[in-house]
């Protein structure tokens, strides 16, 4: 089990998350070049090593968070919302 | 390399069985290859043997950065079927299949091929409606499948769960010429075979470097030396994208994902074919029984990416809670093993086996869950893609632009999620 530090509702078992992706992915505009949307969709750097990803806390209070795990030992080294100005909010 | 035959049986019988050779050479790396397969798999394996079988590409060695057998080969659930539906797709896994049916003569191995049944339980009428089409589309390839009433399946597996409320059992759909092979058999006949063909297997072999020069690859650098060949194929599935990655090529549609499989004590006959428990959205999981007597099963993938080959514990009781729910018998049974193997996890679901942008490096990734059964024809294809420098009919798709085309060979309609195409 690996165990996710939501900033909101605190340590948790990863089963109460779902899982999203890869969080490096930067979606071009929407008038962008056909190629700039072919690789944000559909190629992956798929690292072997630290990787920045998303999980939402489904199970708890669903916030969407960016966290940067090892896909080798999964060890979680960073959780914090997706959303840049959420992490106030919480703090105050 | 002595042949398996009931002479030899009988004479070794008698002199303490002495008369027998090692399965295959363990020879020191040469210099020079006219192929050179990454990877000692099943897929690697195969395409070596056919490479040196039908093309004559004799002087060819197979990278292995662990021993053979001991990654995805042997880390599945042995099931073999073809009941695939997109075009290509469908005419691959055909073809597999037919392979199958004659591999231990082919590779004077016995595989212990056992077309004993692939029934996938059906839940609801729309599911019923779903596999109807794709088993009547299977069979304009030839392919073999049956739909079975709720008494013809009552009638063949009486101790399922009939009474269960929430994933009703309508029938069930059939692929009689299904089964299951012994995974250690295929890939120690395949090393066996390639090897007496004059194939050098190279095991403790892990490629660190590779070289490229004028747009093609000039060496690779390995554990044990450097080793040149005229032409490279990738067979690597899990670590595909590491490799990829050392050739300096960028990113591959393939995410890497681990996939668990269980394994009981060993009990009487109990289950005499291969069971899917829940598409159409119920659930997912398969379960058959080894020759030993254990159940063999698996289930979904653990959902985050991961290189690890260990599962996680909610996968665990998921799958226990699957075999529970659809056969209660085997409550009292203890787990022996369990354990996961890295998945290259596709874009649609479907492989990759194409020609890259370097000249002489060939690719055969992507795999998801169906490596185990595809392997022969992997190998078919891959030696006959390798060796005519273009890629047959067959897998005119299975590249990686199909993408930018607009072609999606996705089986479940899934999307462009990898952890989705199970």
């Amino acid at each position: 089990m690996i165990l996710i530090k939501c900033p909101y509702c605190g340590e948790r078992d990863h089963s109460e998350f779902s899982y999203g992706g890869d969080a490096s992915i930067v979606y071009p505009s929407l008038d962008a070049p056909q190629e700039e949307w072919v690789k944000a969709i559909f190629f992956r750097e798929n690292i072997k090593g630290i990787q920045k990803e998303t999980w939402q806390h489904i199970n708890g209070c669903r916030m969407w968070l960016e966290v940067e795990r090892s896909t080798i030992t999964h060890e979680i080294t960073s959780v914090k919302p997706c959303h840049k100005n959420l992490q106030k909010v919480i703090d105050n | 390399m002595t042949r398996f035959n009931a002479w030899n049986v009988f004479k070794n019988g008698l002199n303490g069985q002495t008369g027998w050779d090692r399965q295959w050479r363990d020879p020191e790396p040469k210099q020079n290859y006219d192929a050179v397969i990454v990877g000692g798999g099943l897929h690697g394996l195969a395409t070596a043997y056919y490479l040196a079988k039908n093309h004559n590409i004799k002087n060819v060695a197979v990278l292995e950065k662990g021993w053979i057998g001991g990654g995805n080969a042997g880390r599945n659930t042995t099931i073999v079927r073809s009941n695939y539906m997109m075009p290509g797709n469908r005419e691959f896994y055909e073809h597999t299949l037919q392979l199958w049916e004659n591999l231990s003569h082919d590779l004077n191995y016995n595989v212990m091929f056992s077309q004993r049944a692939h029934v996938v339980l059906i839940h609801s009428p729309g599911a019923l409606d779903a596999y109807a089409r794709r088993y009547n589309t299977m069979k304009l390839t030839g392919s073999d499948g049956e739909l079975w009433s709720l008494e013809k399946l009552k009638n063949k597996i009486p101790h399922l769960n009939y009474d269960n409320g929430r994933f009703p059992i309508l029938g069930a759909i059939v692929q009689p010429r299904a089964g299951n092979a012994r995974h250690d058999s295929a890939v120690w006949g395949y090393a066996r075979a390639a090897d007496s063909l004059g194939v050098d297997i190279l095991q403790n072999c892990e490629v660190t470097g590779i070289t490229r020069k004028n747009g093609s690859i000039e060496s690779l650098q390995t554990t044990r030396g450097n080793i040149k060949g005229k032409k490279i194929g990738f067979a690597v599935a899990g670590h595909t994208s590491v490799l990829w990655q050392m050739a300096e090529l960028g990113n591959l549609p393939i995410e890497s994902h681990k996939l668990q499989a269980f394994v009981t004590e060993a009990v009487k006959p109990l289950l005499d074919c291969v069971l899917i428990f829940g598409p159409g959205g119920a659930a997912h999981f398969y379960i058959s029984q080894s020759d030993k007597g254990s159940m063999v099963f698996g289930g979904e993938l653990d959902w985050y990416k991961s290189y690890a080959q260990r599962g996680n514990l909610p996968t665990v009781k998921e799958n226990g809670e699957c075999a529970m729910a659809i056969m209660p018998c085997l409550g009292k049974l203890r787990l022996l093993r369990h354990w996961a193997g890295v998945m290259d996890m596709s874009m649609d679901g479907s492989f990759f086996m194409c020609k890259t942008p370097i000249d002489n490096l060939y690719l055969n990734a992507g795999w998801n869950y169906g490596g185990f059964k595809a392997s022969p024809a992997s190998g078919w294809y891959f030696a006959d893609l390798i060796a005519n420098e273009r890629p047959h009919k067959v897998i005119e798709n299975h590249n990686l632009e199909r993408f930018e085309k607009g072609i999606n060979l996705d089986e479940r309609g899934i999307g462009p999620d990898p952890k989705m195409h199970g």
